[in-house]
């Protein structure tokens, strides 16, 4: 294996996500917002939603991490965006089964659109929850509105 | 000392199509087959519990399993064995201490002084204990170079402090701590030294006596010894007025109905059937150890770390992190380039056959003294070589090449 290897993981679009990413900031208190780190590496995710009649409205993060955590937070709060909270949460589960590696069909991988580029990321388990954080801190902010 | 690179068969292999460049002995060191053979003949022999049995393999397992202790007790010139207790490693011992003589002696109000430089595994125990105790938690603050002052340390324990927490050597400054001269500040307040060797027992020589501190932790997985196996000493007369935490078997005398009473030490801390391979394997890897000699290694570390460092101050946009001179320094170097997260780092230089280790290294109050949130970090031991400075050096610019193209 060479550096060229790591194309698979760096791919072009992760690292634009990662240089400017989409969403960054908070939205106010009003909102679910959740924390969320990874204690054996240290980053960390601070995650705004706005979610209204099951539906998500708006979604910030702020948060300190690698370019695979910090470029699959930006490129998640941008997909949930306007989608209904089962549909987010179905989302979640589809790239939790392309970090497993497992198969995604071609027209899932194109709805995806960049969220696809971390296909890749299977390749490294190290990295695995690096790209997971910010979809995890999804998962809980939106189980935890549904609870209230 | 290339000689004893033939020890470590795991380093004569490829990760990624490039020779293996192991530099995270910090993390865990590496096993000689000195060690390995000791460890196999045991079980292929010897095998069977200790401290029990009449017949012959309990009587060899015994011999072999105190044998070691007695080494342990050499290595770092303890007084005796009674003071050499086996724990599981560097994090049990300390919560030991914090559990058994801590929670026996600390009191509301009283003072518990460590630095922002320790590992969780000598803070939390501490942090807990005072939250339990309600008890104050110092920190002991860092000079701008990532050392202590003893000015500063005079200024922070005072005579109600009862117990003083400090490492030997920072697994991420590299710091080298006068724990002798902090000894003897804490024993003029009337408080305890509790010192955490975990980087400094495989690195340099160590001699309680000289230190004269009351309690000290190492393990064995850091020093060419299995995982499992750890020390802690503590001087006799403060053991034996320490009740023990774990109960059970191995560690009894007589036990009533209704009451028991323990063994003598350093026993009456040992409950439970110990781990007796990881002794025998720790010291084997003492032996290892001081027949190059403990000098000898410090003084391979400290060229590594020397060289490594001017080559790595070369490189523009590297920060490293922690004291400049290579004499305050243990072998290791923590540091970040820019606008490259550590973990993107490490990746890179994992695919060249190099490990390191990237994260907040189990000591979070001391990424936020440094205003990071994450660093990198280069560890040496015996069995690393220049060659393997150059290849992180190497690995670093392509690191940095790569990063800068792909952000073009």
């Amino acid at each position: 294996m060479s550096l060229n290897n790591l194309d698979q993981l760096y791919r072009r679009v992760i690292m634009e996500h990662y240089k400017k990413p989409r969403n960054k900031g908070y939205l106010d208190e009003n909102n679910v917002t959740v924390d969320m780190n990874n204690p054996t590496c240290g980053d960390r995710i601070h995650l705004t939603l706005k979610i209204n009649d099951g539906i998500v409205e708006d979604a910030k993060f702020d948060g300190e991490g690698c370019s695979i955590s910090m470029s699959s937070a930006s490129m998640m709060t941008e997909i949930i965006k306007g989608k209904k909270v089962e549909e987010a949460l179905e989302l979640a589960e589809i790239f939790s089964k392309m970090m497993l590696g497992q198969e995604i069909d071609e027209e899932t991988l194109e709805e995806l659109g960049d969220i696809a580029a971390l296909q890749g990321v299977s390749k490294f388990p190290a990295r695995i929850k690096c790209a997971t954080l910010a979809w995890k801190a999804m998962e809980k902010g939106v189980k935890h509105q549904e609870l209230k | 000392m290339n000689e004893f690179r033939k020890d470590f068969p795991i380093l004569n292999q490829e990760v990624n199509g490039y020779p293996l460049v192991y530099l995270d002995s910090a993390a865990t060191s590496q096993k000689p087959v000195q060690v390995l053979e000791v460890v196999r003949k045991y079980y292929d022999l010897d095998n069977a519990n200790v401290h029990r049995g009449v017949h012959t393999l309990g009587n060899r397992a015994t011999d072999a399993y105190e044998g070691a202790r007695e080494k342990i007790r050499k290595f770092i010139n303890a007084k005796s064995t009674k003071e050499i207790i086996y724990t599981r490693g560097t994090t049990t011992s300390l919560n030991t201490v914090a559990s058994s003589y801590g929670r026996q002696n600390v009191e509301e109000g009283d003072e518990i002084v460590i630095t922002y430089m320790e590992h969780h595994s000598n803070l939390i125990p501490w942090q807990q204990l005072a939250k339990e105790k309600k008890a104050v938690l110092k920190y002991i603050d860092l000079e701008e170079d990532g050392t202590i002052s003893l000015d500063t340390v005079r200024k922070t324990i005072t005579p109600k402090t009862k117990i003083v927490a400090m490492t030997m050597a920072s697994n991420v400054l590299g710091t080298i701590n006068p724990v002798k001269e902090v000894a003897a500040i804490a024993h003029e307040n009337g408080a305890v030294m509790v010192v955490d060797a975990a980087q400094a027992a495989p690195h340099m020589p160590i001699d309680v006596q000289d230190i004269d501190c009351d309690f000290l932790a190492f393990s064995g997985h850091k020093m060419c010894a299995p995982t499992g196996i750890g020390v802690l000493y503590g001087k006799q007369e403060l053991l034996e007025k320490t009740k023990p935490i774990e109960f059970g078997g191995e560690m009894i005398d007589f036990v009533d109905l209704y009451d028991s009473t323990w063994k003598e030490l350093p026993w009456k801390f040992e409950g439970g059937t110990p781990n007796i391979a990881g002794a025998i394997g720790l010291g084997a890897a003492i032996d290892y150890l001081t027949n190059i000699g403990m000098e000898r290694i410090r003084q391979h570390e400290h060229e590594l770390v020397a060289y490594a460092l001017s080559e790595m101050e070369k490189i523009e946009g590297l920060q490293i992190y922690g004291p400049k001179d290579p004499e305050k320094r243990c072998g290791l170097i923590t540091f970040n380039l820019d606008g490259v997260h550590p973990h993107d780092l490490a990746t890179v230089l994992d695919m060249r056959g190099i490990a390191i280790r990237a994260g907040h290294h189990c000591a979070q109050p001391l990424m936020k003294w440094l205003k990071v949130s994450a660093t990198a970090r280069a560890s040496f031991y015996l069995y690393n070589n220049k060659e393997d400075i150059d290849a992180l050096i190497e690995g670093l610019h392509a690191a940095k090449e790569y990063f800068n193209n792909v952000f073009e």
